[in-house]
């Protein structure tokens, strides 16, 4: 377990998420992508937390990983509104801001 | 050798995991095999010595998103959807572009020459507690009202709303079911 073979990791699963960002249309696959990606710049923080010295990198995953409840929480209840008043969540569909 | 063998296999079902969330065709699957990463990294994490980390993955993650994610797509979806969401003339520049990007980064990452950092300490959760009521407080605090306000927002968004007649999708694929 070096601290390369983590990078490489935590890169390939981030560019999986950008492969799913761009070809999902559906908003729910967007938000799974995008998981995806902070996943990785999470197991990014801890990895430096682990192979540098000290506390920060914890504390800023503890943050991504509240972030990214927030952005899922908000983040749907957006979809879920979208789908009550297009009946459809694709992203594609969804390019006007009026109602 | 045994520690270097779990981390190869936790990163493999990492990885394998990771392309079946974003080629499932079906988005119950997409949503289960991001659980699926999200467990193996709690597991990773582990390994990189965050006890603290693994749990909260655990707890937060799989406990509130994917069960959030799960009604999401299950209370958004419709019949006639199921197993179209991939943008088929997306795949290819995607795939492209994506692995440029990995390219790109693993020619920088393999080209630098990382300090041999030692692997410090597991850490235990006192440490991080201590950490954010002293000197990350101002932060903690930030993310506490950060946490209120997407509270407030949901609630907010979701609300019952009228939204009077119906309209018409832009366009529609297919009938209606």
């Amino acid at each position: 377990m070096t601290l390369q073979a983590l990078l490489l990791l935590t890169s390939g699963l981030f560019c999986i998420g950008i492969y799913g960002i761009v070809t999902r249309r559906n908003a729910i696959a967007l938000l799974l992508s995008a998981e995806l990606m902070i996943n990785a710049v999470t197991i990014n923080l801890v990895t430096f937390s682990r192979f540098g010295n000290g506390v920060t990198g914890q504390v800023f995953a503890v943050f991504t990983i509240a972030l990214t409840v927030a952005e899922v929480v908000v983040g749907l209840a957006i979809v879920i509104l979208l789908f009550r008043w297009r009946r459809e969540i694709a992203v594609d569909s969804a390019n006007e801001l009026r109602h | 050798m045994t520690g270097s063998l779990l981390f190869f296999a936790l990163a493999g079902s990492i990885l394998l995991a990771a392309v079946k969330v974003v080629a499932s065709r079906d988005l119950v699957h997409a949503v289960l095999w991001l659980g699926v990463v999200l467990v193996v990294t709690a597991g990773m994490f582990l390994m990189l010595g965050a006890p603290f980390l693994a749990g909260i993955q655990l707890l937060l993650y799989t406990g509130g998103v994917i069960t959030l994610m799960l009604f999401g797509v299950m209370l958004t979806r419709r019949h006639r959807e199921i197993g179209v969401e991939i943008d088929s003339s997306r795949r290819l520049p995607g795939a492209l572009g994506s692995a440029a990007l990995f390219g790109a980064m693993a020619a920088a990452i393999l080209r630098t020459d990382l300090p041999a950092w030692p692997a410090a300490a597991p850490l235990p959760a006192i440490e991080i507690g201590r950490a954010f009521l002293t000197d990350h407080l101002v932060a903690f605090e930030v993310l506490s009202i950060l946490l209120l306000a997407a509270m407030i927002g949901a609630i907010v968004l979701g609300r019952q709303r009228d939204f009077g007649d119906e309209p018409e999708p832009l366009y529609r694929r297919g009938g209606r079911p």
